[in-house]
């Protein structure tokens, strides 16, 4: 059983990292703040920098690591400790998502109804006459401060092709994977570079969305509730696809290069178990903000 | 351990012999039936609590006194025994059930949705209550009344330091009242222990408590959710009066409105403008603006010398008029008479250095007003 | 049977320099990096409290305007919950587990150092906002909206992304934690073996990933609604501010378990060993853990009885919070069958955790009595709440913090600390812990709200006692760090085992421990079950 373990030397990555990240966060943060001041400051090349800092560095330490697993230098229980990690790391991000479907629910079920004059504190609807609760809701209760959308997006256009995709790219990649454990490297390059494919047909097709939100429909961040759980689910779902894409392209690069092999290949699967992940996400997307 | 045991049976004691008023201990009983109930729960629970410490406590400063190696003690070498387990599993849970049923008795009691006789709209702003009592055409704010000199330890402390204020709600007693909260801005929340009423007043809906009140009183109570700088400044005071005398404060209060109405058409002097403009600033503007007008920077614009102030006589009306949304300026124009604004504004345009000259007069005001 | 790497690299001892602590990838630097890092924090945050405590000392505005006040509250509470108890049990579960399992590190060192340097620019951040102009936040530790997001001063954006930075360090804390225990196990230490402050550690592990994302989710929304004109905490558009609140507390109140598990797992160590006697219920202790986990996510709102839930609600969870008690209570229980007929000595860490399961203890029962929804109406917000919550922190949290550092001191350093300041220290602390916290259930009961500056007078006495306990109890931790400072130094040397009765595979490694704990895996699969 275990008998063998890698302590890796001391490293600079950890603190360039969090030095990456400490600017980041002060850019923003400036940035942001200075957005209502219309005032420009230094914010976004502190942001800018911190940037690129963390993006050299992220393609250093997995250098860094890809090396060391060529090297042979991992073991098994390095390996399960690498598994338990990735794990771990989608089951928090499942958590954020939680996070804003629980809110979505809390809105739909609760707080709207209320607002209309439905249910336990429907006297709250003494204060906002004229507004009823109706999901999705086109009038909000002050519809002065938040116009509401004129339409919202129907489900069975752009976001049942994306499903389509999606759900499609999840099977390409187990195709990919298959491959890669028969040690057909002419199957994995095919199927992966389709499933990337599939992923980028569906950032654009998403993309596309937003600009007919904003310029057509009206439906904004500004738009109220609706407006404001739409993008953020999807939103921070898009990002995930992009990141996932990301995470895939590399992969491809490094099966162009001959890395992985029928038995080792943790980092093409985590990656894989990250694009399910982002799969999944969209099928509660589609069915809880498109369809219902 | 031997000190905080015996720390907490001497407050179990203090606690059940009802400490005085003054120098109070303990939950009070309140002044209505619901409050008596919450007064019975708590010290049931307490009890509950201080039987099962001593008897926790107990065995372990037994062991402690008796099983200690100085005194020659050997360990023995049990460490398991699932009936002990399952008997300390189910005791403690078959105490929680004895718990449970009264108190949720109460709560049931106290969800009573049914209508009051009278209801009365309760709106929390930064940091002042206002009552409107529906139906009866009543709507007046109720802000601390404590002098500012008393807070900086300028002046001796008065009886009801920081539990006074301008106007108190006034309702009957033996009456169910409903009370509907809602506020202004931020979450404030209205708390009167007498009545045993606690709810949050929340932006945008609407909660509902009610309380009856048995006997004629003053009661005292606090804003209970933190709401920014004077969270700690906004008290309630409750007067129940007997039926009889309510309906005479209520003629009394419709009336005193009627005269308010009619001074709006005169035409006063700057200096009048001036002087009650100073009182109103004070009372209304000063807790965000500061006394001397420079404001808190971040937080509240300095109004000594601002640009809006001294350019703009236009957006200066409107903005104490209508405030500004989503900030903590609040719509004047609905809380404040005609009189008043236009004392304050006259006040602000000439006051710490501002010395525009010009004077605002209710007329002008009521013509903006909404 | 060890790698290269290993038998190359790192059989000598640490590179000297400063370098050393930042680059290193070392489970013990990076522990006590942790626990100095959480040291400082205790005494920044400790001295907000001293402010509020002087403040308080008398009615009247004397030291401080109200709103720099609230910014000390808010600072306080941020500061202690997040800068000082949980990087405290953090590092010393970097310092433990792979010694209690039988690893040489953690299962990913590199990553533990990022974890760790995270830490500091996040509260330099966060700290930095006390000088910005409108000042630090001032809205609670809970900041709730609107008072956070549309009246908030302009700090609170980096108030923000200071939060997402302590997020993503704790999540990557907890990763590392879990699979060491899962993965890096000696032979034989099956699950049943594990010690308790590992299976402590590992069920607060998963508590953490799964609640600090939700957190990120909510100040995430926060922040979109300050800046991008969302609405999901204003029913003008549709939201509701008391989303916030329900999502904050899916969050919160785990946090405050995710403050008080490691404790329980400590105490489980060190009674055992100096009541000289196996603990009692060892695979009790374990469920019940687990059992309040679990119902640690379903108890939320018994921060917002009043908030106007509907009364289903406020039933469901008047009962399930009720419930925690059952499991909390197996678990006090076992700590006292373990004391029973043991043969006890009163070292310093023994005094510190007789002290923790008494006073947690009354911490619990005022937690129970809020919990009571119909009576937490006139509890909540007042200074009752505070006493409950400063009971299982300060002398629970916090004392199973110190008893864990004289316990493990020796082990350390390879010095015993000096036993007479620590009894010292400990008379103080325990004194002055409930001078200050014990009146502030009479003042809350008395009607006293939390977080004002200034109070009526009939709540005057009790606050000038509990102000001259704080500061009793914050002088008196002086003596503990000179204390930790004079062992660091040297002294008296330990032994392996350092204390008579403890059992456990740490103390079968010599003392000071090697900088690299078990480069060979210990068997245990020959030896009979531990517990
Ligand atoms: C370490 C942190 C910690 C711990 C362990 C607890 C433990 C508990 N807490 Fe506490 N709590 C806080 C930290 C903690 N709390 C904080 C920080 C706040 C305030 C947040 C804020 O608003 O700022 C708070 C607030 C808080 C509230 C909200 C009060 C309000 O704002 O109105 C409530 C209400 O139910 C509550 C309940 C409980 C309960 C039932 C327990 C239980 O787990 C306790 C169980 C233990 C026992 C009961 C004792 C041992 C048991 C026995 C000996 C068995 C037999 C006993 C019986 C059958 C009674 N807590
Ligand atoms: C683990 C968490 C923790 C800990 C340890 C403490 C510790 C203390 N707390 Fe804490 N407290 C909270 C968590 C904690 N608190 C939280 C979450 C809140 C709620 C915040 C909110 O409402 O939003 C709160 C709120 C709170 C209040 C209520 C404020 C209000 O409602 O307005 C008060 C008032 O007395 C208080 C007092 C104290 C005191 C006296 C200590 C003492 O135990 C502190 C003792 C320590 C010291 C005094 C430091 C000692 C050091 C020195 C003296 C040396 C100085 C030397 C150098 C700097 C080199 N706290
Ligand atoms: C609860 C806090 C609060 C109170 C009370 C308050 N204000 Fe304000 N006031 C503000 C804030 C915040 C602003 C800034 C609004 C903004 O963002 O433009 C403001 C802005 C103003 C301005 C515009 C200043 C400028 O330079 O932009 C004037 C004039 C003003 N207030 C007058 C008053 C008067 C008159 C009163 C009392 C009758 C009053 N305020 C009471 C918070 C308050
Ligand atoms: Cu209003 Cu606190
Ligand atoms: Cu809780």
């Amino acid at each position: 059983m275990t008998t063998q373990y890698y302590v890796p030397e001391r490293s600079y990555w950890p603190i360039l990292a969090s030095i990456g990240l400490f600017l980041m966060a002060l850019g923003a943060g400036t940035l942001i703040n200075g957005l209502q001041q219309d005032g420009s400051n230094h914010g976004k090349w502190l942001l800018l920098t911190g940037a690129a800092l963390m993006a050299c560095i992220v393609f250093a330490w997995f250098r860094n690591v890809v090396r060391e697993s060529r090297a042979g230098l991992y073991s098994a229980q390095m390996d399960r400790s690498f598994r338990w990690g990735m794990s771990w790391f989608i089951f928090s991000e499942v958590m954020f998502f939680a996070a804003f479907f629980g809110a979505l629910f809390y809105i739909r079920v609760f707080a709207v109804p209320w607002l209309g004059g439905e249910g336990d504190r429907g006297s709250s609807n003494l204060l906002w006459q004229g507004f009823t609760a109706e999901w999705p809701l086109l009038q909000n209760p002050d519809s002065e401060l938040f116009p509401g959308p004129s339409a919202v997006i129907s489900p069975w256009g752009v976001p049942l092709i994306n499903t389509l995709l999606l759900l499609t790219s999840s099977v390409t990649l187990t195709i990919a994977h298959k491959g890669l454990k028969t040690g057909s490297r002419a199957t994995v390059k095919l199927w992966l570079a389709l499933t990337i494919l599939l992923g980028i047909v569906f950032l654009g097709f998403q993309a596309e969305e937003y600009i007919v939100a904003y310029t057509e429909l009206d439906l904004t961040l500004k738009s109220g509730i609706y407006g404001a759980t739409f993008f953020i689910l999807t939103g921070f779902h898009g990002l995930h696809v992009t990141l996932g894409t990301v995470m895939l392209i590399v992969i491809l690069l490094r099966v162009l290069k001959g890395h992985f092999d029928a038995e080792q290949h943790f980092g093409f699967e985590a990656v894989s178990w990250y694009w399910h992940f982002v799969d999944v996400v969209w099928v509660g997307l589609f069915l809880f903000v498109y369809i219902l | 351990m031997r000190l905080s045991t015996a720390a907490f049976l001497v407050a179990g004691v203090c606690i059940s012999q009802g400490a005085a008023a003054e120098w109070q201990l303990n939950l009070a009983p309140g002044a209505t039936e619901i409050s008596r109930s919450i007064y019975d729960l708590h010290m049931l629970i307490f009890y509950i609590c201080v039987a099962i410490g001593v008897v926790v406590f107990g065995i372990m400063l037994w062991s402690i006194v008796h099983h200690r190696k100085s005194k020659g003690a050997q360990a023995a070498h049990f460490h398991e025994n699932t009936l002990v387990e399952i008997i300390w599993t189910l005791i403690p849970f078959a105490i929680l059930i004895a718990m449970a049923l009264p108190a949720s008795k109460t709560l049931i009691e106290m969800y009573d949705k049914r209508d009051g006789e009278v209801t009365i709209q309760i709106t929390g702003y930064q940091w002042k209550w206002r009552y409107q009592y529906l139906n009866e055409d009543i709507d007046f704010f109720s802000s601390l009344s404590t002098p500012r000199a008393q807070i900086n330890n300028e002046e001796d402390k008065g009886e009801h330091y920081l539990l006074e204020v301008d106007n108190p709600l006034v309702i009957p007693t033996g009456t169910k009242v409903r009370f509907l909260l809602t506020a202004n801005d931020v979450i404030h929340s209205w708390w009167v222990p007498a009545l045993a009423v606690k709810k949050d007043a929340i932006p945008g809906f609407i909660n509902e408590a009610w309380a009856e009140v048995s006997d004629p009183g003053t009661y005292r109570g606090q804003c209970a959710e933190l709401c920014g700088k004077d969270h700690g400044f906004m008290p309630i005071v409750v007067e129940a009066l007997p039926a009889d005398q309510y309906q005479q404060w209520l003629a009394d209060a419709k009336a005193a409105k009627a005269a308010d109405a009619a001074a709006a058409d005169q035409e006063l002097s700057l200096e009048q403008l001036m002087s009650r403009g100073e009182a109103v600033y004070n009372s209304q503007c000063a807790a965000c603006h500061q006394a001397n007008g420079s404001g808190i920077p971040g937080a509240f614009p300095a109004l000594a010398g601002s640009p809006l102030i001294v350019d703009n006589r236009a957006a200066h009306l409107d903005i104490v008029i209508n405030g500004k949304p989503g900030t903590a300026m609040q719509a004047f124009g609905k809380q404040l008479n005609a009189v008043d604004l236009a004392a304050v504004i006259t006040y602000e345009r000439n006051a710490w250095g501002n010395d525009l000259g010009d004077s605002v007069q209710p007329r002008e005001i009521k013509a903006l007003q909404p | 049977m060890l790698t290269q790497a290993v038998a190359h690299e790192h059989h000598h001892g640490p590179p000297p320099g400063l370098m050393r602590w930042v680059l290193t990838t070392n489970h013990k630097d990076i522990g006590t990096l942790y626990l100095v890092f959480s040291l400082v924090m205790f005494l920044t945050g400790g001295c907000m409290a001293l402010v509020i405590r002087a403040e308080l000392f008398q009615p009247g505005l004397q030291l401080v305007q109200p709103e720099f006040f609230n910014q000390m509250t808010t600072m306080h509470g941020l500061i202690m919950v997040f800068g000082a108890v949980m990087p405290a049990f953090v590092g010393l579960a970097n310092w433990m587990i792979p010694m209690m399992v039988g690893a040489p590190d953690m299962a990913l060192p590199r990553m533990n150092n990022w974890s760790f340097w995270i830490l500091p620019f996040a509260f330099a951040m966060m700290l930095a906002t006390l000088f910005m102009e409108g000042g630090a936040p001032n809205f609670g530790w809970t900041f709730y909206a609107p008072l956070s997001t549309t009246y908030a001063p302009p700090s609170v954006t980096f108030f923000i992304f200071a939060v997402h930075m302590m997020g993503i360090s704790s999540i990557m804390g907890a990763i590392n934690i879990i699979a060491t225990i899962l993965n890096l196990r000696a032979p034989g230490m099956t699950m049943m073996k594990l010690p308790l402050f590992a299976w402590t550690w590992l069920i607060t592990a998963f508590l953490l990933i799964a609640v600090m994302p939700v957190l990120a989710g909510v100040v995430t929304m926060m922040l979109m609604d300050i800046h991008f004109g969302t609405s999901f905490f204003n029913a003008a558009g549709g939201g509701d501010p008391v989303l916030f609140q329900h999502i904050f507390w899916f969050f919160g109140h785990p946090e405050v378990y995710i403050m008080i598990l490691p404790a329980f797992g400590i105490i489980s160590h060190i009674i055992p060993t100096f009541a000289r006697k196996r603990l009692f219920g060892y695979p009790s202790m374990v469920y019940a853990t687990a059992s309040i986990a679990f119902l640690s996510f379903i108890v939320w709102a018994h921060h917002m009885f009043t908030v106007g839930m509907p009364l289903a609600g406020e039933l469901f969870f008047m009962f399930s919070t009720m419930l925690i008690a059952v499991p909390t209570g197996v678990k006090v229980f076992n700590w006292v069958a373990t004391m029973y007929r043991g043969s006890m000595t009163f070292e310093t860490p023994m005094l510190f955790a007789l002290a923790f399961v008494v006073l947690f203890t009354i911490g619990g029962f005022s937690g129970l009595m809020l919990a009571i929804a119909p009576v937490d109406f006139q509890y909540h917000d007042t200074y009752f709440v505070v006493a409950h919550f400063h009971y299982v922190l300060v002398p629970g949290a916090i004392f199973s913090i110190m008893a864990a550092t004289y316990y493990w001191l020796p082990k350390w350093t390879g010095n015993y600390y000096n036993e007479y300041l620590g009894k010292w220290h400990f008379w103080l602390s325990f004194v002055g812990v409930n001078i200050t916290f014990f009146p502030m259930h009479f003042i809350g009961l008395a009607g006293m709200p939390r977080r004002i500056p200034d109070y009526a007078l009939q709540f005057a006495d009790f606050n000038m006692v509990a102000s001259i306990g704080a500061f009793l109890f914050g002088l008196s931790q002086l003596l503990f760090v000179y204390n930790i400072i004079q062992c660091v130094r040297g002294g008296y040397g330990a032994d392996s085992r350092v204390w008579e009765g403890a059992e456990g595979l740490e103390w079968t490694l010599p003392s000071p421990a090697p900088y690299h704990s078990f480069t060979t895996p210990p068997d245990l699969r020959e030896q009979g079950g531990e517990h």
